[in-house]
């Protein structure tokens, strides 16, 4: 493993894990410390794919490669444990959970981390306080934690709070799968300060996008184009502004 | 590559551990010998010096179940399987001995005293901490009582069955066998033959019952069939909550419970029961468990009244149960809110009867059914409307939740309408614990079983919701130990 990487991903290939179908066909990707890392592509190349295998998912099928996180192996890590190792994932649709307070779910999520940590629990003092303020500066109103978690959230309103679940978790990897998808303004606005807020030279982030929005409130340092499973370019943000300009099909 | 199987799969191994509430007590018990005849049942009514009222009630229970009962057998048409049971291989009397008369605490037997200790019964001085007043059965006897006086300056009864049958004839007499006859079914005639002890309630009118009232029923003897009889009297305008909560020690044979508890609410008058039911399940390959036969039925007599179960079914081989409410009352409510889980070899076979007779009478039925391993679980309940019962309505939700693939749930209601006035409405679900839920959860930090009990849990909410706030706690404890193992 490479001095100074986060993640390192090396000929990553996968599949959909009831048809067999190949999504990722050749992915090797490394994010360092610190770095944010976006990556575009049209439709059906394999983006969500690659965020999802990172996180776990069980509907797909790791074929082969090499996935390292600091010095852990990731493919023998469960969903859980490469959670609480710090790998996050701001999902593109999220679950409902019927019954379940979001305050009681992050306070159990919350928990389980700092118990791997060694941590003692917070107190539910200290965790509210945490959570309000986190709530107050991502925009949620309050009143919609009431209701069970995602239950009746309108799209934007989920998506604020996966970034709120982020800010409350503070993971090393941030994996954002299409969260600027049907953001309004103020929305986009808000993930983006959030985003901003918690880059620092540890924490990583690896964004899933379709489209510049986003990226005019966050610079990332690395743009990779995925297409048809491979990375066929990679670069800065410049890289994006010929995406705008030309598409994809320049590129393929 | 092997490694690369990357998959949610994580076994997680179930070993007997699990039934935590899994110990016997050495307490001194006398123990009638196995077998059933009238001897028993005048032994029985002798041992606890019953009036001959009571005894007479007994033998014509006793006729009426040996001449009609065992001829047509048990009930055949519940989904639920078991061997025969022999009912002359049974105790029909078992009392610790040390227990017969404590006149306080210092007489209880210190062993049982540790067991109820385990059991984290809040007797003693928890007991007043968590304001709860304790009629503690412990096989057949009630051994202690707190809170006794608090409730007397009210007015308020709460002792064993057998002490009101000393203390309070009138009101048993009275009331005794009014909500389920002795011939009402094979097991509550039974019952009716042979019932041991159990709690006793009477609340005076107008007074509101201040704090929950609670009795832990412990199956210790072995073989002990256990017959509790409860009967629970809220008069005009009063109300009562009552909380039951049961856990037994693992035992190689299967052990035979049927209880019977009648509630009357007069004018008024609310009756809140809630049950936690523990009782051992039986181990992974379906042997032992109790068998659990119950017949709860309440009637709401007078206008206005109301009565509402709320149970929460984990425990025991066999549940057959379907507590009831007879909505006689013009505008009384019925309530039944229910979780049932069966694991492993569980069988329950549950639900309510809902029968309107008043006018603008109304009930609610909310039953949620949980089935993992090879659990099987039925929802079975009845709302009768009868040409009385003008302006009757009924609301019916059934959900269940499958865990597993080798799991059953089923889902039977019988609906019958004989006032056209009458609205009723039927909701029913069935779902599986999804794959996109618990990643959702499991990327957040939890494990595989946290996930799941997380959304078990919380499915089960609108039932939870109706349990006083430390039993819902607890309640929540049960699923999570009743599924350990269930899930992975």
């Amino acid at each position: 493993m490479q001095l100074g990487k986060l993640l390192t991903i090396e000929n990553l290939v996968a599949s959909v894990t009831e048809t067999g179908e190949k999504i990722i066909k050749d992915v090797s990707l490394s994010i360092g410390y610190g770095e944010t890392h976006v990556i575009m592509g049209p439709n059906g190349g394999g983006k969500s794919t690659l965020v999802n295998v990172l996180a776990g998912r069980s509907s797909y099928t790791l074929d082969s490669g090499r996935i390292d996180f600091e010095s852990n192996n990731l493919i023998s890590m469960t969903i859980d444990e490469r959670a609480r190792a710090g790998v996050f994932m701001a999902f593109q649709y999220p679950s409902e959970i019927p019954g379940v307070r979001p305050w009681q779910f992050l306070k159990a999520a919350t928990d389980s981390h700092r118990k791997s940590e060694g941590l003692p629990e917070y107190s539910v003092r200290d965790f509210s306080k945490i959570y309000d303020s986190n709530l107050k500066e991502i925009g949620i109103d309050s009143e919609l934690m009431k209701r069970s978690l995602n239950d009746g959230f309108s799209g934007g309103e989920k998506k604020r709070n996966e970034i709120f679940q982020m800010m409350m978790l503070k993971p090393k990897l941030a994996l954002l799968d299409e969260t600027d998808s049907g953001l309004d303004v103020d929305a986009l606005k808000a993930v983006g300060n959030a985003v901003n807020k918690l880059r620092d030279d540890r924490r990583s982030f690896l964004i899933v996008t379709h489209y510049q929005r986003l990226l005019d409130h966050v610079k990332p340092d690395f743009v990779h184009i995925l297409i048809d499973g491979k990375i066929v370019e990679s670069g800065n943000h410049k890289l994006v502004k010929k995406i705008e300009s030309s598409g994809y099909e320049s590129f393929s | 590559m092997t490694e690369g199987n990357n998959s949610i799969s994580r076994t997680t191994k179930l070993e007997e551990k699990d039934y935590k509430w899994g110990f016997t007590t050495e307490v001194d018990t006398e123990v009638v010998p196995k077998g059933l005849d009238e001897q028993v049942i005048r032994f029985i009514s002798k041992k606890k010096s019953e009036p001959d009222w009571l005894l007479e009630w007994r033998l014509k229970s006793f006729k009426h179940w040996e001449n009609q009962g065992l001829k047509s057998g048990e009930p055949s048409w519940s989904m639920i399987n078991y061997p025969t049971i022999d009912y002359q291989d049974i105790h029909y009397y078992a009392a610790p001995n040390s227990a017969n008369n404590p006149k306080s605490l210092e007489d209880v037997d210190p062993e049982m005293l540790e067991a109820f200790e385990k059991l984290g019964i809040p007797l003693e001085e928890r007991a007043q901490l968590a304001g709860v007043a304790v009629d503690a059965v412990f096989d057949s006897v009630s051994v202690a009582t707190t809170y006794e006086k608090q409730l007397k300056e009210l007015g308020i009864i709460f002792c064993s069955f057998s002490e009101a049958v000393k203390n309070h004839p009138d009101i048993v007499k009275k009331y005794l066998g009014s909500v389920v006859p002795y011939s009402d079914n094979f097991f509550a005639n039974l019952n009716s033959a042979v019932f041991s002890d159990g709690s006793f309630i009477y609340v005076p009118p107008g007074v509101r019952c201040p704090i929950e009232l609670m009795t832990y029923f412990r199956i210790n003897t072995a073989d002990t069939g256990q017959f509790e009889r409860t009967l629970i009297v809220a008069d005009e305008g009063s109300y009562v909550s009552y909380l039951e909560g049961c856990t037994a020690p693992i035992r190689k044979s299967s052990q035979l419970h049927a209880a019977v508890v009648e509630l009357i609410a007069l004018g008024d008058a609310e009756i809140k029961y809630s049950t936690l039911q523990n009782w051992y399940p039986g181990n992974k390959e379906g042997e032992g468990g109790v068998y659990n036969f119950v017949t709860k039925r309440g009637k709401c007599a007078g206008k206005k009244s109301k009565i509402s179960w709320t149970q929460v079914e984990t425990g025991s081989a066999i549940t057959w149960k379907y507590p009831s409410v007879i909505l006689q009352g013009d505008d009384s409510i019925g309530e039944f809110y229910s979780v049932a889980l069966t694991n492993n070899h569980q069988q329950a076979d549950t639900g309510t009867k809902m029968i309107h007779i008043g006018r603008n009478t109304k009930s609610t039925i909310v039953a949620k059914g949980i089935s993992a391993g090879k659990g099987n679980n039925t929802y079975r309940g009845q709302v009768k409307v009868l040409p009385s019962a003008e302006n009757a309505s009924n609301f019916t939700q059934c959900d269940s939740l499958l865990i597993g693939d080798k799991c059953g749930a089923h889902t039977v209601p019988y609906i019958e309408v004989k006032n056209p006035s009458a609205k009723l409405e039927h909701e029913a679900s069935t779902s599986k614990v999804s794959d996109d839920q618990l990643f959702y959860l499991m990327q957040r930090g939890l494990n595989e079983e946290e996930a799941h009990h997380m959304i078990i849990t919380g499915w089960s909410k609108e039932v939870f919701k109706e349990l006083p706030f430390e039993f819902a706690v607890e309640a929540g404890q049960l699923l999570k130990v009743s599924l350990e193992g269930a899930v992975g």
